[in-house]
């Protein structure tokens, strides 16, 4: 079982998920994140005042698949979030030792 | 503070008697009824105008001052209300003494009963023309908070609100529109407050920035507005009120009224467009903070000139406060001053033009009661706009900062540093305005 966590715009989101549920991924949890790559941020002028804004937004995606999938879901993953331009955001792997389903007590593959 | 609600109860009993002693006299039949109802709904729309303020201030903060901010201009509604019916309204309006006030005979609203008043407001009963000013003298000291905001003690607020109110606005309301007030007796034009309302508050802001000085960390750590849906639901509500402000200055309904109303509306769109336009050419972007300002903008400038002047002229002076103002606030980034939403660069310079403007564009075509302007053949109203204007920046300015510095020895004017970061809204009001 791995965890797969990706960074991406925020505009991208409903493709990545549509992609990610037509192979087969069940489950996922998105959080609001700011954060800032080689994108860097932006600059505001409100009223003259310029304000340098570092911390840019993106959603955070968690999933985490058994082993077989993961290379579907890199694939969509990539191709869902790309724009071609700088901001696109990153993909992480990592592996999970357990999953558990508190509802049935299921341990493994089966509580994915 | 506690002593000073003894005594404002206290007065209260002491001139109730004497009110009560007057029953109200019957409303004579001079009063038309037209008149009064668009008179009344005016200042219906006027009020609305001080939280409309308290929206366009509020949006333009950082997230823990929203309250502290909107509080400011709120609450001036209830302590200029009651300055105002006590005594603010007979220092302003009551019979003059020597040009330069008003007498205390209308304390209380002594006298001042639902029979027209020949001078005010010959077709209108007297208290409908008193609450019609009450919005006024409400508003103009809720403008000058934008200066000092996210920064001024709550407490001290108070007693600023009470003593501005009454040693610059009431003053200056009677100078310039109080029967013997020598500005209107010198022929000064101010249809609806120019001079009163945004010259005096714009430049008392400006006194404001001095004494009270920059935010923390003004300068280096960004400052943006939390907010620019609300600050557009404000600039929306003002402009909605302000067909009250100057139409309802006419003190009659009919075709000054109509005048007046038509010219603030394309004074506004223009002012907004002109913001805009130039914003865009210089920053990149047209953004709907520049709109909103400049439609404030354009409001401020064609106040004074509202009553006398026509649309082609409003597009004129609408357009030029778009600019004007866009530059002010410019260049108040480059003397980093913290005037922090621009009181300063919107009422100050915005007014200065408006009253400049009326010594311009006035025309006796629109209103055989006013004058001509430069235009129009006549320079000397000109002069007589630019004296006023000068005598009204220095009245404004030097009794406010003497007003800030007194209060500074003896209440202190500032939130401590620990305040300030945490913000206003716990720190004065124990409250937060978000919980979501």
């Amino acid at each position: 079982m791995k965890k797969i966590e990706a960074i991406v715009k925020p505009f991208k989101l409903d493709e990545v998920k549509n992609a990610l549920t037509k192979i087969g991924v069940q489950g996922m949890t998105i959080t609001e994140v700011k954060g800032f790559g080689r994108q860097k941020g932006h600059t505001e002028v409100y009223r003259g005042a310029e304000y340098t804004i570092d911390f840019i937004p993106k959603i955070k995606i968690d999933l985490i698949v058994s082993d077989e999938l993961v290379p579907g879901v890199i694939e969509a993953l990539e191709r869902a979030a790309r724009t071609g331009k700088i901001g696109d955001g990153k993909i992480f792997l990592s592996p999970v030792e357990e999953v558990i389903r508190i509802r049935t007590g299921e341990r493994g593959k089966d509580a994915i | 503070m506690k002593k000073f609600v003894y005594l404002l109860i206290a007065s209260c009993f002491l001139i109730a008697p004497a009110v009560f002693a007057e029953t109200a006299p019957p409303s004579s039949p001079k009063v038309d009824t037209g008149d009064t109802t668009w008179l009344l709904i005016s200042s219906a729309l006027v009020m609305l105008m001080t939280p409309g303020l308290a929206l366009f201030y509020g949006g333009m903060v950082r997230q823990k001052n929203v309250l502290g901010t909107i509080m400011q201009s709120f609450i001036a509604l209830g302590v200029i209300t009651v300055q105002w019916v006590l005594y603010g309204y007979s220092l302003a309006f009551g019979p003059d003494i020597g040009g330069v006030t008003g007498s205390l005979d209308w304390i209380g609203l002594r006298g001042v009963g639902l029979d027209p008043h020949p001078d005010y407001s010959p077709t209108v009963p007297h208290q409908a023309f008193m609450i019609f000013q009450m919005m006024f003298a409400v508003i103009t000291p809720a403008l000058i908070t934008g200066a000092f905001a996210e920064r001024f003690k709550f407490k001290t607020y108070l007693v600023f609100l009470i003593l501005w109110a009454t040693f610059v606005y009431d003053p200056l309301a009677h100078w310039v529109w109080g029967v013997g007030g020598w500005i209107r007796e010198l022929g000064a034009l101010d249809f609806a407050g120019g001079l009163v309302v945004h010259i005096s508050s714009g430049i008392a802001a400006l006194a404001a920035t001095f004494v009270v000085g920059k935010r923390k960390g003004y300068g280096e750590e960004p400052m943006p507005p939390h907010n620019l849906t609300m600050t557009l639901l404000g600039a929306a509500l003002l402009w909605f009120g302000w067909f009250g402000f100057n139409g309802g200055s006419a003190i009659a309904s009919g075709s000054l009224a109509t005048s007046a109303f038509v010219v603030t509306h394309i004074s506004s769109a223009a002012a907004a467009l002109s913001w805009m336009i130039f914003e865009w050419r210089y920053r990149g972007n047209p953004t709907a903070l520049g709109a909103a300002s400049g439609a404030v903008a354009g409001l401020v400038a064609i106040t004074p000139a509202s009553g006398f002047v026509g649309p082609m002229s409003a597009i004129l002076i609408g357009f030029v406060a778009g600019v004007l103002c866009y530059f002010a606030i410019n260049l108040k980034m480059k003397l980093r001053y913290d005037d922090s939403l621009d009181v300063v660069g919107v009422h100050g310079v915005g007014g200065t033009w408006g009253a400049l403007a009326t010594g311009l564009f006035a025309s006796k075509t629109i209103n055989p009661a006013g004058n001509d302007g430069l235009f129009f053949g006549n320079p000397s109203l000109l002069a007589i706009q630019a004296l006023t204007v000068l005598v009204a920046w220095i009245y404004s300015f030097v009794v406010t900062l003497v007003l800030l510095k007194i209060l500074d020895w003896t209440m202190g004017l500032r939130v401590s540093e620990e305040h300030e970061i945490n913000g206003l809204d716990l720190s004065q009001h124990g409250e937060t305005g978000y919980s979501f």
